[in-house]
């Protein structure tokens, strides 16, 4: 093994290494995340990983349908059935034990499945359902997630991949075989891990740039010591050099960054101490405790490995938005109908075992007709009552009672802009205080210059709301059009997640920046029109609080193109646009 | 099984490790919630509890894990008949129970259903215990509560306060023991819970990520060393744990006997109305979670700087929320505090 890693880790690079490191100790890293634009990309990977695994290594895949019995082992219903006595059925996660677990659409999981994933990353084993499913089993996995969300508005739940050490965005495909590492290495590396070592001085280093770059998690820190020594053993070396913490800032830390350092932060400071010449050949054999020098050196050599896997967009982004990418907003994995709660509205055909709510009175109902037809199981005769066969199965068809989605889109254009951004954030905030008792939420839209942004994507949570809202800047054109569009966008998410929507707009809609940024008011206007029949098509509530200081004919035009309510409330503020939109909203059937 | 990373060896997070401590010197202060980012060792404290506290002694066969020593009228049914029938309570040592309620738990699961197989198997209407029997004198741990469906959160919170779990459904009528500490953890940027949720639990703590460099570094090193050799560690840690275990022990013994001087309680009173929280569990919180460090402290009666210090903890989730005001909860507490005992 006599790579040099190149400093900053090509592509390629990274991909092969972060393969080796999870082939070296599966379990041990938590696992991946895998983001790739298709597919057969991440195949390939995994394949590579395959190829490097310890042979006989369990892999398997695991659907985010899955039923709990089958994830975590349970009562195996169809031959208990057919034997007359318990029959229990390992879980999946119990048959992979010591091995690699795939998940597909990752991003499409569901919390109770992330928090079963989470569990036993946790505890390394899984408890089965019921008396008669057997003892808690052990089961030590990693999990590789596979993305295949737009990291925007889909992305793998954050609690998931805080435990997962590898984040990995693949661009183009790799091919399956590997050229760095070859299995016998990897063999090798898996004997010595346990002896490598890192100094403290280095174990200070990773700490420092993981919270110049905002990554408040220690779980993050920790992997990335875990993988510098991980890297390290690959490299046949019984310590953690320089060129192992470049490996792991560029593989966990980087992709994590939540902000870049902060100027006036030691570390980020451009010039540094008179570098040493070339640290990177220098450094690596000794573990002599390197000067401040060395050290400084260290943190540019890994912010420079960083810079290839930092997320994109992190220079513009406010870190508040990026650190708030955790929550299930974004995830459609809930179905709202046909759950496994709220109040029945029937029964159906269907296997319990899938979290569905057994009716046994329809389901003894629809065994009934069939019982003499049903010959009797040998050896049982007389023992079994009712002869029930997994078709007769009824489960109860639940509903939950929808919440409301309110999107504000708030016009910051031209002078009013301040005032009003003010009253809309009083607003929502007023209507998020009282969204608890219901599964309401609220998101917010702002227009100004030549688009509008969404500044709070529907949640239900105060405290990122508050953070979203807490400054923006007022003035410019009045994009109207492209503010309708992103509307529809929400409200066409809202409704995946079963959600009705009220769609509240304050504006005076004077239109004059047309759906391509460019000025002009007639077509601006023209845009405008078309964007609000396109909402006006998604149906649902829509109120247009016009804001101009005399009703203008304009506003009450758009309403109408919009199938909106009007009302002109040329004074604005926070209570009066509660009050509206309080009036304007569905109620809930909680 | 995983060795658990030990309570002890987790760096800093005071607030929260106390706050835990508390309920195992005395269950009746209600469960904890704990509040936070990720990665801040909260899932860490929970998983290392077992270790905490000193084993328990648990009838034989019981599926509720009775204690033996408790009066008639708080043992499950089963328990009970045999000692109708005449027979002695056989008991064995278990260690305390810390159960996972998952997301996504059904109401079926949480408080047990019809055991589906022997109903079908053998036509048998038999009770299949849920996770509220397994908590039964442990604790709960509600991993991303803040996610978990109110309703849920609900029947949790009333089974804490009643100690019972009442099941009428599918044709069974079952009631039985549920006594537990419910510990509650969640990011609160992801979702809230609802006041009159929040102000059913205990004790609140919000734990961050500290951005004290040493800190997180010896955090690191510390989970490094765990990470490498968990068996060793464990070892390493063992002699701090028992220490904290027999500390837990003692403070037991003394806690019901603690005396609390008039002047304490007129202080909480008057502490719970400087700050407006409705209702008696903040003024029953504070007394409880004050005794509870009392005696974990090894003091001779519970004083005002006890009240001082788990002020915060216990009343900070019961503060009537102005979402326009910037004002954490927190600093009105402690504000709160200083205007009436000082600095």
């Amino acid at each position: 093994m006599e790579e040099t890693v190149a400093s900053p880790l090509d592509a390629r690079t990274q991909t092969e290494l972060a393969a080796a490191l999870l082939a070296i100790d599966p379990v041990g890293f938590g696992g991946a995340v895998v983001r790739a634009p298709r597919g057969d990309i991440a195949e390939s990977w995994l394949t590579m990983v395959r190829s490097l695994l310890v042979e006989g290594t369990p892999v398997a895949r695991l659907p985010i349908s899955i039923p709990d019995d089958r994830l975590l082992g349970g009562l195996d219903l169809a031959m208990t059935l057919a034997t007359g006595r318990p029959v229990a059925e390992r879980g999946l996660l119990a048959r992979t034990d010591g091995g690699v677990l795939v998940l597909p659409c990752a991003e499409r999981a569901s919390d109770a499945l992330i928090a079963r994933l989470t569990s036993v990353l946790d505890t390394h084993r899984t408890a089965p359902r019921g008396p008669f499913a057997g003892e808690p089993a052990p089961a030590r996995v990693a999990i590789i997630a596979l993305d295949e969300g737009d990291g925007v508005d889909e992305h793998t739940a954050a609690a998931l991949t805080d435990r997962l050490a590898f984040h990995l965005t693949l661009s183009t495909g790799i091919g399956t075989e590997g050229v760095l590492f070859t299995d016998a290495d990897v063999r090798a590396a898996r004997a010595r891990l346990p002896q490598v070592t890192i100094s403290d001085p280095r174990i200070t280093t990773l700490t420092t740039v993981a919270l110049a770059f905002g990554i408040d998690s220690l779980r993050a820190v920790s992997f990335a010591v875990r993988v510098a020594r991980g890297a390290a053993a690959l490299d046949g070396r019984n310590t953690v050099s320089n060129d192992d913490c470049q490996v792991a800032a560029a593989l966990v830390l980087g992709p994590r960054a939540t902000r870049l350092p902060a100027s006036g932060d030691a570390t980020a400071e451009p010039e540094p101490p008179p570098p040493p010449a070339n640290p990177t050949d220098a450094e690596s054999e000794r573990d002599e405790l390197p000067s401040p020098e060395e050290l400084q050196a260290l943190e540019d050599l890994m912010i420079q490995a960083m810079q290839a896997t930092l997320p994109i967009g992190l220079t513009i982004e406010a870190p508040s938005q990026r650190s708030r990418s955790g929550g299930s907003s974004g995830r459609s994995g809930d179905d709202r109908a046909g759950g496994i709660r709220g109040r029945q509205v029937g029964t159906r055909r269907g296997d319990p075992r899938g979290g569905g709510r057994l009716d046994l009175l329809e389901t003894l109902r629809a065994a009934a007709p069939w019982q003499r037809l049903r010959p009797p199981i040998a050896g049982q005769e007389g023992r079994v009552l009712v002869r029930v066969r997994p078709d007769d199965f009824r489960i109860r068809r639940l509903v939950e009672p929808a919440g409301t989605t309110a999107i504000f889109v708030v016009d910051a254009s031209g002078s009013a802009a301040l005032h009003r951004m003010a009253e809309a954030k009083g607003a929502v905030e007023l209507l998020l205080a009282e969204a608890y008792s219901r599964r309401d939420e609220v998101g917010l839209i702002a227009f100004r210059g030549s688009a509008a942004e969404v500044l709070l994507p529907p949640t239900r949570a105060i405290a990122a709301a508050k953070r979203a809202l807490a400054a923006l800047p007022g003035g410019g054109g009045t994009p109207l059009a492209s503010a309708i569009d992103r509307a529809r966008e929400l409200v066409g998410q809202a409704r995946r997640t079963g959600n009705d929507t009220v769609v509240v707009f304050l504006t005076d809609a004077r239109a004059n920046i047309a759906r391509d940024g460019s000025p002009g008011r007639p077509q601006a206007e023209a845009d405008a029109v078309a964007s609000a029949h396109a909402l006006r098509g998604l149906g649902g509530t829509t109120v247009l609080i016009d804001t101009s200081p005399r009703p203008s004919e304009t506003a009450q035009r758009m309403a109408e193109a919009m199938g909106a309510r009007y009302i002109a409330l040329p004074r604005t503020d926070a209570q009066g646009i509660h009050a509206a939109v309080a009036a304007a909203m569905p109620r809930a059937t909680t | 099984m995983r060795i658990p990373f030990p309570f002890s060896a987790i760096v800093g997070q005071d607030e929260m490790k106390r706050a835990i401590l508390l309920t195992a010197v005395d269950p009746t202060i209600g469960g904890v919630l704990i509040l936070g980012h990720r990665g801040t060792a909260k899932s860490t404290a929970v998983r290392a509890l077992p270790a905490l506290l000193p084993p328990m002694s648990v009838v034989d066969g019981c599926r509720y894990g009775c204690d033996p020593k408790s009066p008639t009228s708080r043992l499950c049914a089963d328990c009970q008949a045999h000692l109708h029938a005449g027979e002695k309570l056989r008991a064995h040592k278990a260690p305390v129970p810390v159960v996972d309620l998952p997301l996504g738990a059904t109401e079926d699961r949480v408080v047990g259903a019809l055991d589906l197989e022997r109903a079908l198997t053998r036509g048998e209407k038999a009770y299949e215990p849920g996770l509220l029997a397994r908590a039964n004198r442990g604790y709960l741990y509600v991993d991303e509560i803040n996610l978990l469906e109110d309703h849920l959160v609900d029947l949790l919170l009333d089974v804490a306060a009643t100690g019972e779990n009442v099941v009428e459904r599918e044709g069974i009528s079952v009631r039985h023991p549920a006594r537990f500490v419910l510990v509650g953890s969640g990011n609160p940027e992801e979702g809230d819970l609802r006041p009159q949720l929040l102000d059913r639990f205990g004790l609140s703590v919000e734990v961050t990520t500290t951005t004290d460099l040493d800190q997180r570094v010896e955090v690191i090193k510390r989970r490094d060393a765990y990470d490498r050799d968990p068996e060793g560690f464990a070892a390493q840690w063992a002699e701090a744990d028992a220490e904290a275990r027999r500390h837990v022990e003692r403070a037991r013994k003394r806690v019901d006997t603690l005396p609390v001087p008039d002047a304490v309680l007129r202080m909480a009173a008057q502490l719970c109305a400087a700050v407006g929280t409705d209702g008696v569990r903040g003024e029953l919180a504070l007394l409880r979670g004050a005794r509870a460090l009392a005696a974990y402290d090894g003091a001779r009666q519970v004083t005002a700087q006890h009240l001082r210090v788990i002020a915060p903890s216990a009343l900070r989730h019961r503060l009537r929320r102005n979402v326009l005001d910037e004002v954490g909860s927190t600093t009105r507490v402690t504000r709160a505090v200083t205007d009436l005992l000082g600095d």
